[in-house]
């Protein structure tokens, strides 16, 4: 299995004519077991680009090849959650062939047993995130999305998730691309960094993180962040992209 | 309790009023109760209340599944709705009577022209109220349906249409007070049973007790129908929203 992405470009309409430039050619390539993260700042066009990839917007220039038949489980920024439908009937939907077995183990690792018939209007957004987190695992998917799972949670929740999310990861082959602002998340989840330009988005920078990631600990983490600290400063002269996320 | 006593009020200013007026103008509850009770036992009561809920369901039925076809066709697809729009506001202002008559020149007095022409009194505004509808749904909930590779009758069934619960509950209920009103003008113009033509014959005749036995009875029937059908379904449609404190 593997994903590739060739955007050569993307450019939109505004509502004031004119048209404008969203993402600039984007290239990249994502393995099996591999955890991919986009990084950079606000509004460069990271949503667009999942987009394109998920195969919800189609009026782009380029190519992607998503593996035929992959399953798809997607962690979007706000829940997205049937309002209607109780929690278990949410995750349900989306994955009608998860045994009862997978389900609880699912609900019991993301402390979600109690809140089963809860329906999303009842729960915080701590609670409804994590419903949409059990949701994307429990289809079992072949290529996790996730675009910022972890944004407006405090730092406890925030690192008790990041945690789970490595765990799911860890438990079966699935590319994974994940997007968020935090560096921090970056690079206790991520084994190949995209640091993003603003709009329009291009890679600046490819950074592969060779620690396996359950053997990072706190001095690894420091590492590495040095690490990305000195290329960083090291790219500054051409370009000064990179910076904004630290 | 509330609704019981608002009744009884309802009752005594009648009452008052009757004896007020005289019972030729208005009759007295017990005088129209006893031309319903006489009416029932002749078995006329229900042959004309059955006649017309007949209709009155046809109608409805036919009406509310093409209009809210017709509907969430017209706010998905532009095209569609730019091509129905000028349709759309014509039938809307079309008067009932209108439709009605040119039915029955048309067609003939048949029972089919009379549903014909009730039904396309009703079907404008379930088709304005599920375009209206179809325009709110919430585009990141069809994202994520298509995301997670959801069958569409299974995205349709349970991401589409709890969305336009309300709006087919507000058009149902909506629609049904038309058919109602719009369904004894059919008959009184062109069907020989029914309670529009019994209400008919009771104007030829003045007789104001028979008038009253028939359309409070048929005002008692939609109340029954209101309360034990359409409210049911509006609560359950709405049961998932956190309750006003």
């Amino acid at each position: 299995m593997r994903l590739e992405v060739e955007i050569t470009g993307k450019t939109y309409s505004s509502a004031a004519g004119g048209t404008h430039e969203v993402l600039a050619p984007v290239k990249f390539a994502l393995q099996s077991g591999e955890v991919g993260v986009l990084i950079g700042p606000s509004g460069c066009g990271k949503s667009t680009m999942l987009r394109i990839i998920l195969g919800l917007d189609r009026d782009f220039d380029g190519h992607v090849a998503r593996p035929p038949g992959a399953r798809i489980g997607m962690v979007f920024q706000e829940p997205r959650l049937l309002p209607w439908r109780s929690v278990e009937q949410n995750v349900r939907l989306a994955a009608p062939d998860v045994t009862e077995a997978k389900l609880s183990e699912l609900f019991k690792i993301l402390e979600l047993e109690a809140h089963r018939s809860h329906f999303p209007g009842e729960l915080s957004l701590g609670l409804a995130r994590r419903v949409a987190l059990a949701r994307a695992f429990a289809v079992e998917p072949d290529l996790l999305v996730l675009d910022e799972p972890l944004a407006s949670l405090d730092d406890a929740l925030a690192g008790r998730l990041r945690d789970e999310i490595a765990t799911l990861v860890a438990s079966r082959p699935v590319m994974t691309l994940l997007v968020t602002h935090s560096l921090d998340d970056a690079i206790r989840l991520g084994d190949r960094l995209f640091f993003l330009s603003p709009r329009p988005a291009r890679i600046v920078q490819e950074v592969p993180i060779s620690v396996p990631r359950d053997a990072r600990g706190e001095a690894e983490i420091a590492a590495i962040r040095a690490g990305l600290a000195l290329r960083i400063q090291a790219e500054q002269g051409d370009d000064r992209a990179g910076r904004d996320v630290l | 309790m509330l609704r019981l006593l608002s009744f009884a009020l309802f009752l005594a200013i009648w009452w008052i009023a009757a004896l007020f007026v005289g019972g030729a103008k208005l009759p007295s509850p017990p005088a129209v109760l006893n031309v319903i009770i006489a009416e029932a036992a002749s078995g006329a009561l229900f042959l004309h209340l059955g006649a017309t809920l007949a209709r009155v369901a046809l109608a409805f039925v036919l009406a509310m599944s093409l209009g809210s076809a017709i509907g969430y066709l017209m706010g998905r697809v532009k095209l569609a709705d730019r091509l129905g729009d000028p349709w759309l506001i014509l039938l809307l202002n079309l008067p009932a009577l209108v439709v009605i008559v040119l039915a029955y020149i048309w067609a003939g007095l048949t029972e089919a022209a009379a549903i014909a022409a009730i039904a396309i009194n009703k079907l404008p505004t379930a088709v304005v109220t599920l375009r209206e509808g179809t325009r709110a749904l919430d585009r990141s909930l069809d994202e994520m349906a298509s995301v997670f590779a959801m069958p569409r009758w299974r995205a349709f069934r349970h991401v589409v249409l709890p969305q336009l619960a309300p709006y087919i509950a507000a058009s149902a209920r909506s629609g049904l007070s038309l058919v109602w009103k719009i369904v004894l003008v059919a008959e009184l113009l062109g069907r020989p049973n029914g309670v529009g033509f019994e209400i008919g014959v009771a104007f030829q005749l003045f007789d104001t007790p028979r008038l009253l036995a028939y359309s409070l009875t048929f005002a008692a029937v939609v109340l029954v129908i209101e309360t034990a059908l359409v409210q049911p379904f509006e609560a359950r449609a709405t049961r998932w929203r956190p309750r006003a404190a």
